[in-house]
């Protein structure tokens, strides 16, 4: 069990800034979804937590202590990446041997029984694997570490959809059997949306959102018919989006739907979490 | 069971419906175990937090109960308890609304009712 506190933050590469202020707390036992367009920070915020990267300003702190350059902190995360950390020539097998000297609770049997079940042959070596494959062994590792904070970014890439499905249900077994943060971030946001507790929103770099999944389904609803009606009843509230199809028109707007107030004649819906977020990283 | 991520219904509430659905079926006989939250959160691939929540929604209501160490349990006349709050959800939700849309259409008492034998002597 770890708390992770992320303050002030910021990072910037030549003249982008990547990262402007962030702060953020990301509380134990929680799975966290960290939502994001490409290009948003996601992947740079998350290799900062992991020190794979530094920030120009700002520090992160586990369990109330700075995490940069040491190893007792570091020890409690783990980050699956897109990047291969480990030599190409190595053997999957080899692979989780390393992992374990750098995690002390690392669980080798459940390594192996989920390779098992992915039918991820353990004795390749890393560079002969596919895309999908590659992957499977990272979130294999990832789950095995038993590390108290693992971050997930985008572990489903080029998984199909029987893996990306086992991967989901293995993540909250992992979790019911040993309470961790597992902090995914994820463009297929539909398919994990029921296992995310809370989602964090970045978009160009600032923090738009950090709200308890159940919270974030009172936080937007849309009205649609008639072009006149539905700006009649717009009128007066916060407006996230608007899309015209003819003479109908969608609206989008911020706040809880109360249907007692919706006029006949207008169709109205709340936003799911991808919808909610398109609209709120559409510039 | 079929959850609707993006209903309009919480998680949790379409879960504990979907225990209730079973208990009124039969599927889940009085006194006897309910899957547990870890094997629903796993199977529906949803947040444990969100299916404890559900649980404990019925367990409020006195649908079914905890034994220690073993699991949740159907308590004895939780069928008969949703029945009747089923009777009156479908009062409210098909009864009332029947009426109201027989008055817009000036249809008399006398003729829903004629219509509602008719409906029960087809099946």
């Amino acid at each position: 069990m770890s708390t992770i506190e992320i303050k002030n933050i910021s990072k910037s590469f030549g003249k982008k800034q990547a990262l402007s202020d962030i702060n953020l707390t990301l509380k134990e036992n929680c799975i966290y979804g960290l939502l994001g367009r490409n290009g948003a920070g996601k992947s740079t915020l998350m290799n900062i937590i992991n020190n794979r990267n530094f920030a120009d300003s700002g520090e992160v702190l586990v369990d109330g202590i700075p995490h940069c350059e040491n190893d007792n902190a570091l020890g409690k995360l783990h980050m699956m990446s897109e990047h291969l950390l480990y030599l190409p020539s190595m053997k999957v097998k080899d692979m989780f041997k390393s992992a374990a000297c750098f995690y002390p609770e690392y669980d080798m049997e459940y390594a192996l029984s989920l390779c098992e079940e992915y039918k991820l042959d353990t004795k390749v070596k890393l560079q002969k694997l596919s895309t999908g494959y590659r992957s499977i062994a990272k979130i294999v590792n990832a789950l095995a570490c038993n590390a108290d904070v693992v971050f997930f970014d985008e572990p489903v890439l080029g998984l199909d959809a029987n893996h990306r499905d086992m991967f989901y249900r293995q993540t909250i077994e992992k979790y019911n059997s040993r309470p961790a943060t597992f902090v995914i971030s994820t463009h297929l946001i539909e398919e994990a949306a029921g296992m995310i507790e809370r989602a964090v929103v970045i978009k160009e770099g600032k923090l738009l959102l950090d709200e308890d999944s159940e919270a974030i389904r009172s936080m937007g609803y849309s009205v649609s018919g008639r072009a006149t009606a539905a700006d009649e009843f717009a009128k007066g509230k916060e407006i996230i989006n608007e899309e015209n199809l003819g003479g109908l028109k969608t609206i989008y707007i911020k706040g809880k739907l109360d249907r007692s107030l919706i006029p006949d004649e207008l169709d109205a819906a709340p936003l799911s979490l991808q919808n909610l977020f398109i609209h709120l990283t559409n510039s | 069971m079929y959850l609707n991520i993006d209903g309009e219904k919480p998680i949790y509430v379409q879960m504990a419906e979907w225990i209730e659905e079973n208990i009124i079926s039969g599927t889940f006989p009085e006194e006897t175990q309910i899957p547990s939250t870890t094997d629903i959160s796993a199977k529906y691939k949803i947040n444990p937090a969100t299916a404890l929540k559900g649980v404990n929604l019925l367990v409020d209501k006195g649908i079914i109960y905890k034994k220690r160490g073993l699991g949740m349990f159907v308590a004895e006349g939780a069928e008969n308890k949703l029945r009747n709050e089923r009777k009156q959800e479908f009062f409210e939700k098909f009864v009332i609304s029947l009426v109201n849309e027989a008055e817009k259409l000036n249809i008399s008492k006398k003729e829903i009712i004629d219509m509602i034998e008719k409906g029960c002597d087809k099946k």
